[in-house]
């Protein structure tokens, strides 16, 4: 090879980085054997222990994942493809895609969703940004429901821009009306809730979206796609940008990634949205295919005036929930949601039943919900979780004055004598 | 092929679920319930599994196909790396568990490879200190511009403004600056295809903010000068970036924090051969010498005295969250797995041969194709089809042709800098025998350019689908199968 070149050695391919250039430094250990990497991996691996029953959700929930999903997505052919650049020879990643956009919209009642963006929390930074963008206007009203993970994530991001954020409490486990609704003015771009929210209470938003839109503002509602089985969807309340985490539509829980953020809006905000859009055209004989479309809102058309910079998505993620939505299915997402709902409303009947705790019951909630315990609740949740449990998450961690507070979520995996065995271990802890 | 939503037949379900073992009492407002169901598939395991096994099957992948694409890195990704990912102690772990009091003790092996990845990129690039949480390339280049922008504010550079990016870079650059706030000026690049250092010069003032730049560039060039170009942006206190999309033209071989550059990101679904998963997920770790430590993003892992990891949030400068936890940790897990595989003489030796890779392509393709720059070039080679355009034929329609000779094309149009551009990055990982295939596919296409051009129209032939038609997706816009055209 190096004759064709007419360099004497692999050296000479170097010459253009002079010596002063060179590393400084390279001290690197030297390469294993698969195996041995394996064994060490393996080692790391056992040194965390998933062995604490999970009662801890925050977001980020333990569903089943169906041995079908991670089957399907371990095909060669999808995961080690790119992004479908050359729509010949990816209809089969342009049309997985497409059917997560559909899954998506009928999934949250919204007419048009793209092709996934990173997680949760950054879809609803781009949400924001697009409001922002479509109505011209710079102020934010934000429920203190909306995840404090996101909210924190989101004043990261703009930091540094002139944007006005007003955060509104939670009023009996709820978006303050009175709040919201005094705050909007002909300069507010959003209102953006969660439901449910942080606390697991679930809310019809109807009514504030109806004044947002009266004050010429957007709405943008994240939300729990699983426990859109049953609840009223973001299209029903009239919501004009939906966001959410994907990770509970069949990703393992991974310790924080790699997720799946999803978007969908109305039609008529189409060419505001960011990210990848998968689109339905024919071919030269008129059969059905489908590329990437409207690509001049995107970074590699529009460059500095794109409607964002993302580039790579998380295509792979968005298949294995496109994957696990057809496994589950209309009445499977449906049975799902009731389960999760039904396990955590017996766990808020037995625990109402232990000595020191109080459940709260202000507002109905969906698998996850708010306790209050009579002992400090750093203390009860390392004590549980020498019994075997992660009880929880502390909400004082996000929430000032709410040290008290224990944030419980229950999935269809928890069986009863899980629960009961939860509820008796707390209780010897509270004791 | 039919839609999913297609084969749905009534009643029919694909998983079965725990039956209830608690009493059904929830009573939920009717007001917070949907009125129609989401309508998704109803079909069996075996419909989903046939459907999306003849999908995997319309799409072409490294594992299947010569991959070439330019800028994009597709080397092969080693299979055990998946099963580490898959390993129940990484992938069944709750984000939040660290994060719990004494909750630090069960994730320790995680945290570890958090650490021990941070200390091998920080050695690979020389930077001082790393953080693992961006999601993607771009979302770490807005990691990196946030960091610029924290680093003068710290310094009270109000007067700070413009980005300079040369016009070679990719189209992320200048949009994750202006997301961050900042204006963009564009520099060409000289004769050379590196950035022109006299038109750089021209532009630079106390106003820049700082230089965002690849190297190599995407011209496939390493810029011998990139030490004068550090000089000449820190004389007016600018930061620089490093685009690290091309890191794997260099490993071993140079270090952008040896040549002045302040801030990185790499891509490790590009350089450790974590898979493209048909356009992610990916992972954006960003780097930083000493002057923009104490602004990266909070958590930082960290290893106190007693050999513990834990995670500390104690940084008052920092510019906050940028992710909501830890990074895109199954994705790094196989990038981890990687580097301890390759080790350090695996890791140079990538590079070398990613780079004599490309200069036998180069060299076999230069009598037939024009070359945007000739010189040697690093781990990619840059052609334009100018001549075939004489004859008719475009760059995209050489694409067309080698995706019936089974081979993905290059990366076509991009850079923007050149014309009709044919970017070939052919990667470490393959052999002789395939260069030579796709070479040999390349000479065809340009004899059938002077034969036949017209033949070039009606490619590709074996695919299941020919040439979409892309005006009628951007018209008549259908996204949604349950929805009318937009």
């Amino acid at each position: 090879m190096l004759g064709v070149i007419g360099a004497p050695s692999i050296d000479a391919l170097f010459a253009d980085i002079p010596h002063h250039l060179r590393p400084r430094s390279f001290q690197l250990p030297e390469g294993l054997s698969e195996y041995e990497v394996m064994r060490r991996m393996n080692a790391l691996a056992l040194k965390n222990s998933v062995g604490p029953v999970p009662f801890i959700g925050g977001g980020y929930y333990d569903h089943y994942v169906p041995a079908a999903c991670q089957a399907l997505i371990s095909r060669g052919e999808f995961y080690t493809a790119y992004t479908p650049y050359q729509p010949e020879a990816a209809q089969g990643t342009l049309q997985a895609l497409f059917e997560f956009q559909s899954s998506i919209c009928t999934l949250t009642g919204m007419d048009v969703a793209n092709a996934s963006l990173y997680e949760g929390g950054t879809a609803l930074y781009e949400a924001m940004m697009m409001a922002i963008r479509v109505t011209g206007r710079q102020k934010i009203v934000m429920d203190s429901g909306v995840s404090p993970i996101y909210r924190k994530l989101i004043k990261s991001y703009t930091h540094n821009l002139n944007f006005e954020f007003v955060e509104t409490p939670v009023v009996h486990g709820r978006a303050d009306r009175a709040a919201i609704v005094k705050l909007l003015d002909n300069k507010t771009a959003a209102v953006i809730l969660q439901n449910p929210n942080f606390f697991g209470a679930i809310d019809d938003h109807s009514d504030i979206v109806a004044k947002a839109h009266a004050a010429g503002a957007l709405v943008i509602e994240s939300v729990y796609p699983v426990a859109l089985g049953l609840l009223k969807s973001p299209g029903e309340m009239g919501v004009d940008i939906t966001t959410g985490e994907g990770q509970s539509l069949g990703l393992p829980l991974s310790f924080g990634g790699p997720y799946l953020g999803f978007m969908a809006t109305r039609k008529k905000l189409i060419r505001q949205m960011p990210g990848r859009l998968v689109g339905e055209t024919v071919d030269g004989e008129g059969r059905r295919c489908f590329v990437n479309t409207l690509q001049a809102r995107e970074q590699h058309i529009r460059r500095e005036k794109a409607t964002s910079n993302i580039c790579t998505n998380v295509a792979l993620c968005a298949t294995q929930a496109a994957i696990f939505m057809a496994l589950v299915g209309r009445e499977g997402l449906k049975e799902m949601a009731r389960l999760n709902l039904e396990k955590a409303e017996f766990m808020k009947a037995e625990l109402s039943k232990i000595q020191g705790v109080e459940v709260k019951r202000s507002a109905p909630t969906f698998n996850e919900f708010t306790v209050r315990l009579s002992k400090n609740v750093n203390d009860v949740i390392e004590a549980m979780m020498l019994k075997g449990f992660a009880a929880g998450f502390p909400l004082g961690r996000y929430y000032p004055g709410m040290d008290d507070y224990l944030l419980v979520a229950v999935t269809e995996k928890r069986t009863r004598d899980e629960i009961l065995a939860y509820t008796k271990a707390l209780a010897e802890v509270l004791r | 092929m039919k839609l999913i939503f297609e084969k749905s037949v009534t009643g029919r379900k694909g998983l079965k679920f725990p039956a209830l073992d608690v009493p059904a009492t929830a009573q939920l407002p009717k007001a917070c319930l949907r009125q129609d169901d989401a309508r998704l598939p109803e079909v069996s395991e075996l419909d989903v599994v046939r459907h999306f096994t003849q999908l995997s099957q319309r799409n072409f992948s490294v594992d299947a196909n010569f991959y070439p694409l330019g800028s994009c890195t597709m080397k092969y990704n080693p299979k055990f790396t998946e099963k580490v990912a898959a390993m129940p102690g990484f992938a069944d772990l709750h984000p939040l568990l660290p994060q719990l009091k004494g909750g630090e003790k069960y994730t320790q092996g995680a945290l570890e490879v958090l650490y021990e990845s941070e200390r091998w990129l920080c050695e690979i690039t020389g930077m001082k200190a790393m953080t693992m949480q961006p999601l993607a390339g771009a979302h770490g280049e807005l990691t990196g511009i946030m960091l610029m922008a924290a680093y003068h504010k710290a310094k009270g550079n109000t007067h700070k403004k413009y980005v300079i990016i040369p016009d070679s870079a990719h189209g992320t650059n200048p949009a994750s600056a202006a997301v961050a706030g900042y204006e963009i000026i564009s520099v060409p690049s000289d004769k050379k295809g590196v950035i022109d250092l006299a038109k750089l010069k021209a532009v630079v003032n106390e106003e820049t903010a700082g230089l965002m730049m690849t190297c190599p560039d995407t011209h496939g060039v390493f810029n011998g000068q990139i030490d004068e170009v550090s000089k000449l942006i820190h004389s007016v206190d600018g930061i620089m970036y490093y685009d690290g999309a091309n890191l794997n033209a260099i490993l071993g071989r140079c270090r952008p924090g040896d040549v002045g550059f302040d801030v990185v990101h790499l891509n490790l679904h590009k350089t450790f051969a974590t898979p493209h998963g048909g356009g992610g997920p990916g992972s954006g770790p960003v780097g930083v010498g000493e002057r923009l430590e104490k602004f990266l993003p909070i958590s930082r892992v960290i290893r106190r005295s007693d050999g513990m990891y834990a995670l500390n949030y104690d940084y008052p400068d920092s510019i906050g969250y940028i992710a909501s936890f830890y990074g895109a940790f199954g994705v790094i897990l196989k990038a981890y797995a990687y580097m301890l595989l390759l080790g350090c003489e695996g890791l140079k030796q990538t590079t070398d041969h990613a780079v004599l890779n490309a200069n036998y392509l180069l060299h076999r393709l230069k009598g037939h194709y024009q070359v945007a720059f000739d010189r040697i070039c690093m781990h990619e080679c840059l052609f334009s089809a100018s001549r075939q355009l004489e004859r008719g034929v475009h760059a995209i329609d050489i694409a067309k042709f080698l995706i019936d000779q089974n081979i993905h094309p290059p990366t076509v149009y991009f850079p923007l800098t050149v014309k009709e551009a044919i970017m070939v990055e052919p990667t470490e990982t393959e052999s002789k025998e395939t260069l030579d295939t796709f070479a040999e596919a390349m000479i065809r296409a340009d004899e059938l350019s002077k034969t036949d051009p017209h033949a070039f129209h009606a490619l590709p032939k074996t695919m299941p689908i020919s040439r979409p038609d892309e005006t009628k997706a951007a018209r008549e816009v259908k996204v949604n199968f349950f929805a009318q055209s937009v």
